[in-house]
């Protein structure tokens, strides 16, 4: 199949911990911490939004890759906090990066899924020869109702990638696994989400998830042994762990996308925020399964194996951005969600 | 700012897009269509130039009081930057403690929201400045 050519990654400086929001709503913080597996998650500046996180994360993949920008011929932008309800984050990032204009461009939303969805149709368009690169952006700037269990997790970042040939990664197989299900939505006009509580749980992120690796896994004759690397969506830090050890992975093996725990949620980030950091660190020959979660609900599932040509690029090195970082109160958290009318 | 003149400035917003004088080398930033220096020569020789984004701060200000397309984003600085290839420009500094920020301070371009029309109207993107890693 297509390739991965290059990849960047996004993720605000400011952050707030468990504890602050726990505290404002009389919640005993490591109580909340070590029920989520969350410590502390990014917090957007009053200035950044899915355009501003995207364009970043864009320019990244751009720089890394070296590829000329106009010679994408596709830019997708997955999110469920798209700056605009009609009026395409995505040609923000097409002008931002200079790849207009002879380029098709669209925004997805599927919940926390929209950007794997965004990969494939860029692995699409380039094994049918209809484009040279693709770039397929995952980002989000959550969005949670204050003292909603949602508060302790909703954390904004985003990640892309450049979908072609000659990459430094190989994307193997990649199938999906969807239906129709209600655990979490957010009805039109209403800015914050509803969700059905523990209904997001087995029916949902646990039966999507094991359904679509064990597909993807069938399919193309793999266990869960084979792979180096293994990143599920990151709703909380708990789940992932748990739906890995479902499915017959080691703790070793999900470790190094695991961020979940010390940014929180970044929804349609998530999975590729993920996968960004395992690209940081993995070597030629690594193999990567990669499944992403979208509420409402399905799963994008991915097998990928590391090409010698990842050793020619810098790497961008989530976990050192993630490091450089500034703790806010929640009174500034409030401030710079926009949340004072 | 109206919608036309965002749409117009868009490659210079986003992408630091400047002219430079094709007779004598300067850089110019927001573009111009003639060199000040080298005047009816430079006509025509005007060419676009990106700025690479990287410069020094020259002289800053903190924002306490803003106009009332800013207003609840305050306090925050902006500063008249001097960049790496010569032309000088203002623009906010992001990401920054507000008592960190100095003259002789290196920052780099980023990609932030600049401002927008009221909830109902259209938003504006740009550069704002962080400090260069």
């Amino acid at each position: 199949m297509a390739d991965i050519v290059g990849y960047g990654a996004y993720v605000p400086r400011y952050r707030i911990k468990v504890d602050e929001i726990a505290r404002i709503w009389g919640r005993d913080g490591k109580s909340v911490s070590s029920g989520l597996y969350v410590f502390e998650k990014s917090v957007p500046a009053m200035d950044e939004d899915t355009a501003t996180i995207s364009v970043e994360s864009a320019r990244k993949a751009v720089k890394q890759s070296k590829i000329n920008p106009a010679d994408i011929g596709a830019i997708y932008v997955g999110s469920e906090s798209h700056p605009y309800a009609v009026k395409p984050t995505a040609t923000i990032v097409a002008e931002a990066i200079e790849a207009t204009p002879v380029l098709t461009a669209a925004d997805y939303e599927f919940a926390c899924k929209a950007g794997t969805a965004g990969m494939q149709n860029c692995i699409a368009l380039v094994e049918s020869k209809m484009i040279k690169y693709g770039m397929a952006i995952g980002t989000d700037v959550a969005q949670a109702a204050p003292g909603d269990a949602l508060e302790y997790t909703a954390a904004a970042g985003g990640s892309a990638f450049i979908i072609g040939r000659d990459g430094i990664a190989e994307i193997n197989e990649t199938v999906s696994f969807t239906t129709d299900t209600p655990d979490f939505w957010r009805r039109e006009g209403e800015p914050y989400p509803g969700h059905g509580e523990r209904f997001t749980g087995e029916p949902a992120y646990f039966k999507h998830i094991t359904n679509a690796a064990k597909m993807l896994m069938e399919k193309i004759g793999t266990k869960p042994s084979d792979y180096d690397f293994a990143v599920f969506h990151q709703p909380n830090g708990k789940f992932p762990l748990r739906v890995a050890k479902k499915l017959g992975f080691e703790r070793k093996q999900i470790e190094d996308g695991l961020l979940c725990p010390i940014i929180g949620n970044t929804y349609s980030g998530s999975s590729l925020l993920g996968l960004s950091a395992v690209l940081d660190v993995a070597k030629p020959g690594h193999r990567i399964i990669v499944v992403s979660y979208g509420s409402g609900a399905g799963s994008d599932a991915f097998d990928i194996t590391v090409k010698d040509k990842i050793e020619e690029v810098e790497r961008i090195g989530v976990k050192k951005m993630i490091e450089s970082k500034e703790y806010v109160d929640y009174g500034t958290y409030m401030k710079f969600r926009g949340e004072f009318k | 700012m109206g919608v036309a003149r965002y749409w117009r400035e868009i490659p210079h917003r986003y992408n630091l897009i400047g002219k430079k004088c094709g007779v004598c080398g300067k850089v110019y930033f927001p573009p111009r269509s003639i060199c000040p220096d080298c005047r009816r020569k430079s006509a025509g020789k005007m060419e676009d130039y990106k700025l690479k984004g990287s410069g020094t701060v020259e002289s800053f200000s903190i924002i306490h009081v803003p106009p009332p397309e800013f207003e609840g984003k305050s306090p925050y600085a902006v500063a008249l930057i001097k960049m790496d290839e010569g032309c000088y420009l203002t623009g906010q500094i992001v990401d920054c403690d507000l008592k960190d920020i100095h003259i002789g301070m290196r920052v780099e371009a980023c990609f932030r929201r600049i401002q927008e029309d009221g909830k109902r109207g259209a938003i504006y993107y740009g550069y704002k400045f962080r400090k260069a890693e």
